[in-house]
């Protein structure tokens, strides 16, 4: 019988690199933008709506326009479509508001299982949680260079 | 009887009966013929995804005691394991069977490590009848290792989808043509890789250093075997398994060395680089395989489970992915 040995580590580590298939980049960022934009697009309208037939102005008609894509995005989730359309559409899914409501949304109702308080309560920010931290923090350091430059300027 | 490292069993422990269920996804696939009950929805009419693992065991533990026509008491032991924590799944389903347990763990080489004890505990006289299984479940597995199964962040071609069903079967000395010969217990191989993404690739060597270490000890070559089924490579993992093969100029026929992780779904149901989850071995070999051995399509078949042995905290605290696979060989013995 042939003694057979395993590849060295390093080697396997290369010839499983060969094998990964690559998503292409180009299809990728061409439906990124196609879906972000779309997003948007649907978000400028609601504002023109808002500021057109209900009162708003420019400044305060992104509130109600922000909750009716979190509205819309939440009950996408809830019916199962968002992660088909993430898994499609990759950045352009995930960056803009709905992305984040969507974590959110998801999250609670994976956890509703585990109750209301220690399930939904203990778990929703579980995935958001990062975005807010770091959104946080670095507002704070913005805020901190603003402040010193204008103090030095 | 110990060859090598292979146990080799002497006095023909048999599969007497062996069970397959699977989920609505699994149902649309081409095995559908090969499972004995399947499932138009996910939750199986329970609350959560834990539970719908669950039910999916207890209900083909219940219909592999059906077919073997025995009571509950006339299981001497219950060997099974499955993915989620503590091996819940596995230990509540012992609850229900309220026979004697083991809880055993190896990821989703589970399936031919329950085989493998459960032929020796039967050929060493420990045991008459040893049951063993596994289940999985794809939204309880993917909430427990991945991300909430509503959440929108795109997967790479590379990862892999975990089956939702279960494969149970009935080990003792009784007449039986589903004979099992031997048992190579695998070693855990760790060649670096880190992504939980892309598990085929990471198990691949594993499966290559079982197989090769199952052939040598019983003085075979892969040629002696009508197939040889790994548990969930999947299109990655399978193609540098035949890789290393050549590389090592081994001599075996491609269409001869099947993954269980490409053959449950057709390429159109959008699984990726195939399946994967305890259940991807045990359903295929406890339905599709054995029922194929059954009709005298397969004479000799060596199923191979592999398994991938991280968590997420050992993904995250940066670990690689240390692996394993068993081999077991089954051979069909007419009139016995």
């Amino acid at each position: 019988m042939k003694q057979v040995s395993l590849p060295e580590a390093t080697s396997y580590q290369q010839m499983a690199k060969t094998q990964e298939e690559k998503r292409s980049v180009v299809t990728n960022v061409l439906r990124a933008f196609l879906v972000g934009g779309l997003i948007s697009l649907l978000g400028q309208g609601l504002m023109w709506m808002y500021e057109t037939f209900f009162g708003f102005t420019e400044k305060n008609a992104s509130n109600p326009t922000v909750a009716t894509l979190v509205f819309l995005s939440v009950l996408l989730t809830a019916l199962g479509h968002y992660d088909k359309l993430g898994q499609w559409a990759g950045a352009g899914a995930t960056v803009p508001v709905t992305g984040f409501a969507n974590t959110m949304a998801s999250t609670a109702l994976d956890f509703r299982s585990e109750g209301l308080v220690l399930g939904v309560g203990g778990n929703m920010f579980k995935m958001a949680g990062p975005v807010i931290v770091f959104g946080v923090v670095s507002a704070f350091i913005i805020a901190l260079i603003k402040t010193i430059w204008q103090l030095l300027v | 009887m110990r060859q090598g490292r292979t146990w080799v069993f002497l006095k023909r422990p048999g599969i007497i009966a062996h069970v397959a269920v699977g989920g609505p996804k699994e149902k649309e696939g081409p095995l559908a013929q090969d499972y004995h009950k399947v499932y138009d929805d996910v939750y199986l009419g329970k609350k959560s995804y834990e539970e719908a693992e669950r039910q999916l065991l207890i209900d083909a533990v219940a219909l592999a005691l059906r077919q073997a026509q025995l009571t509950r008491d006339e299981i001497d032991v219950f060997l099974s394991g499955d993915l989620l924590a503590q091996n819940i799944t596995a230990s509540f389903a012992a609850r229900s069977l309220g026979r004697p347990f083991l809880g055993i763990h190896g990821a989703c080489s589970v399936s031919m490590e329950g085989l493998a004890l459960a032929a020796s505990l039967v050929d060493s006289g420990y045991a008459l009848r040893v049951m063993t299984g596994t289940a999985s479940h794809n939204l309880a597995a993917e909430r427990t290792y991945r991300y909430p199964t509503e959440y929108g962040a795109q997967k790479p071609p590379t990862a892999q989808w975990t089956v939702t069903g279960a494969g149970v079967g009935i080990v003792s000395l009784e007449p039986t043509p589903l004979i099992i010969r031997a048992a190579t217990v695998g070693r855990v191989i760790d060649m670096g890789l880190i992504d939980p993404l892309n598990m085929g690739a990471a198990m691949a060597p594993a499966a290559f250093e079982t197989i090769m270490t199952h052939l040598n000890d019983l003085g075979r070559t892969a040629k002696d075997y009508d197939l040889i089924v790994t548990g969930d490579l999947g299109k990655i993992g399978r193609n540098l398994l035949l890789e290393m093969l050549h590389k090592e100029s081994i001599p075996f026929e491609e269409e001869r060395l099947l993954d269980a992780g490409l053959m449950i779904y057709h390429p159109e149901q959008e699984v990726f680089a195939g399946a994967s989850g305890t259940a991807s071995s045990a359903t295929v070999f406890y339905g599709h395989l054995l029922n194929q051995m059954e009709r005298g399509l397969i004479d000799r078949l060596m199923m191979v489970a592999t398994g991938a042995l991280m968590s997420p905290t050992t993904f995250q605290q940066g670990e690689s992915i240390p692996t394993i696979a068993h081999a077991v060989t089954v051979e069909r013995m007419e009139g016995s």
